[in-house]
């Protein structure tokens, strides 16, 4: 049986004692306060609480968190407390307790209504395209003072910029579209092998890796990479007041940390989609040779024959879009971010969301277009 | 009996270092149980870094650190991980986690550590809360209070769980001299009523001044601690040039 903590003294009239007994410490459990506050209650003419320590052992803020509430409780019953039995310590932390509670809070924002959340939905989607539309007018008005020559521009962060966004990307780049070259090979040799017409699998491979593939899967690995970091750093930059910063300098973070990340991944982007275009490629060409015993030179010669300069150039405007979408998205979506770290991370992910939707958006829109020309 | 006459805190031929680069050499200290201990120096001493080594976070290069005897370091994991349970640590930006209220933050020790029912929880949390002045703001957000306020909440959850020693690093730093001077009647009433004893870095005369029992002066060109003692006596004492211009700039 657990040693009693309480021990309820009622033999003085209209007092009562409490006898506290034992080891009043957090980590070994206290008594729940309602319980006492219960048996307190019981007889009505009770006019004073008073206390006796000499039974107990150590204690802690779990015997004073335990007291608090007694006495609250006891206060709003108008008994009257007296504390002059407990330790000193307890006492001083009781009346510490006691004056600072008393301070009242600044009141929080009611909780809002469905329909004013769902309204509120509406027009924060609404204010977002204003943002955004203000977004693209500052980045216009930053890179004409950049061609006038009058923007602050750093050419070493710019380098470095164009390294994040296409030398160190190569490798996943490789690897992606390599293995969609192979995908689109395995697919269409399936259906091809059925009229005996493998080799148009080069056909298959070079203009659907060309035309819209090796852009689409580089733009969704630069979003997911490249976009995300720019959110997150500016976002950072934004909680560290950075950017706040920049301003009160008078220097426009548009122009100094948006403008040259647009421009990097504008720059790389059709260097990164001709690179995986040729991956794609490779990757079907390994599955023709080693796999369909298909002839290299043959292969090659389907290739370029079937794989026009129109296909190029529709493919390096895919990218060409793709990278102003990505950067856009990681920029404002960072300089858009609040000052706290879920923010960082809310502003991180709406980068890559977006951005992916409107590559899929801008895809199906640059096929309507050349379908509509002809091309 | 032997276990009351060793110090809280013993710090044994410490080196630290920063990145490779040795910031302090062959420091020694002890803090007493119950005593409040300052550890004053310029910026870039070493400060911040001792802090990290005495609570368990970065590995000294050489020496040791004992609490009530026993060597940290020395330890495997899971000791380390019990002993660093006994010390609660208020960080220079409070720390508190953004995406938790007040409540939660201050709660989450006690759910971890402790067998305590919800309510119970509760009834601790809102008590910690009254202590540093922050009763009715169980349910705010960390981004949502003052900065000063975000302090005394992040003070209200390192001693959720009453910690034997307390660790302050930069406890003024951003406080207006109000909310200051509020802490530090705060580290002085923890350490009267709980018996608390307390390790703080700073560089706040008011605050040295004002909580300090004994100061540590560590000193970046020497890489050395050039001074330790109670600082009131040390500013009458002391015949160190570099131990009095510290304590003077404020004006004696």
């Amino acid at each position: 049986m657990p040693e009693q903590k309480i021990i309820l003294d009622y033999s003085s009239p209209r007092t009562l004692a409490v006898k506290l007994k034992g080891d009043w410490l957090i980590v070994s459990g206290i008594p729940k306060v309602n319980e006492v506050i219960a048996q307190v209650n019981q007889p009505k003419d009770i006019q004073q609480l008073i206390f006796d320590t000499s039974g107990m052992n150590e204690w802690d803020s779990g015997l004073v968190a335990f007291l608090f509430h007694l006495i609250r409780e006891c206060e709003h019953r108008k008994i009257q407390v007296n504390l002059a039995g407990l330790p000193s310590g307890v006492q001083q932390l009781l009346i510490l307790a006691s004056q600072t509670a008393e301070i009242t809070p600044v009141d929080k924002a009611d909780e809002e209504s469905f329909y004013t959340r769902v309204a509120d939905k509406f027009l924060g989607i609404w204010d977002s395209l204003l943002s955004l539309l203000n977004f693209l007018g500052q980045i216009t008005v930053a890179s004409g003072r950049l061609i006038m020559g009058r923007a602050y521009f750093r050419w070493d962060e710019f380098m470095a910029l164009l390294q994040r966004c296409g030398a160190d990307a190569l490798f996943l780049v490789s690897l992606i579209s390599v293995l969609v070259g192979i995908i689109l090979a395995f697919i269409g040799a399936t259906q091809l092998k059925l009229f005996g017409a493998q080799i148009y699998i080069a056909n298959v491979v070079g203009i659907g890796m060309v035309r819209a593939m090796g852009a689409m899967m580089a733009a969704i690995l630069m979003a997911g990479r490249t976009g995300a970091s720019f959110a997150a750093e500016l976002g950072l930059m934004r909680t560290n007041e950075e950017i706040d910063a920049l301003q009160t300098l008078g220097v426009s973070p548009v122009e100094l940390l948006v403008v040259p990340r647009v421009l990097a991944l504008v720059i790389m982007m059709p260097l990164l989609t001709l690179y995986a275009d040729l991956m794609g490629i490779l990757g079907g060409f390994i599955i023709g040779i080693s796999l369909l015993g298909l002839n290299p030179v043959e292969y090659w010669q389907h290739t370029q024959s079937s794989v026009t300069l129109t296909n190029l150039w529709v493919g390096l405007i895919h990218s060409f879009v793709f990278g102003i979408i990505i950067a856009v998205a990681g920029c404002f979506h960072g300089m858009q971010c609040r000052r706290s770290a879920s923010a960082v991370g809310e502003a991180t992910t709406r980068a890559v969301v977006s951005a992916v939707i409107s590559i899929v958006i801008a895809t199906a829109v640059i096929t309507f277009v050349c379908q509509v020309l002809g091309v | 009996m032997e276990e009351f006459v060793k110090p809280a805190i013993q710090v044994k031929d410490l080196d630290l270092s920063y990145d490779d680069y040795v910031v302090m050499r062959n420091l020694n200290f002890s803090v007493n149980k119950g005593d409040i201990f300052i550890v004053v120096g310029a910026s870039g001493c070493g400060k911040s870094t001792l802090l990290k080594v005495l609570i368990g976070l970065k590995e000294p290069q050489a020496g040791e650190v004992l609490y009530q005897g026993i060597s940290f370091w020395a330890q495997d994991e899971i000791t380390q991980q019990n002993m660093m349970r006994r010390f609660g640590v208020l960080y220079q930006g409070g720390a508190l986690w953004s995406s938790f209220t007040l409540e939660e933050n201050v709660a989450l020790p006690l759910q971890l550590y402790t067998n305590l029912s919800v309510s119970q929880i509760r009834e601790v949390v809102e008590l910690k809360l009254a202590l540093v002045g922050l009763s009715g703001y169980a349910d705010f957000y960390p981004e949502q209070i003052s900065g000063g306020m975000r302090k005394r909440a992040a003070l209200a959850r390192a001693i959720a769980l009453d910690p034997e020693i307390i660790f302050f690093d930069e406890p003024s730093a951003g406080l207006d001299p109000l909310n200051s001077r509020m802490l530090d009647d705060l580290i002085l009433q923890l350490r009267d009523t709980m018996g608390s004893t307390i390790v703080v870095v700073s560089h706040e005369l008011a605050s040295i001044f004002a909580v300090g029992d004994k100061a540590a002066f560590l000193d970046t060109e020497s890489k050395s601690l050039i001074a330790i003692g109670n600082p009131k006596e040390l500013l009458v004492n002391s015949k160190d040039p570099r131990v009095i211009q510290f304590l003077t700039r404020g004006g004696k």
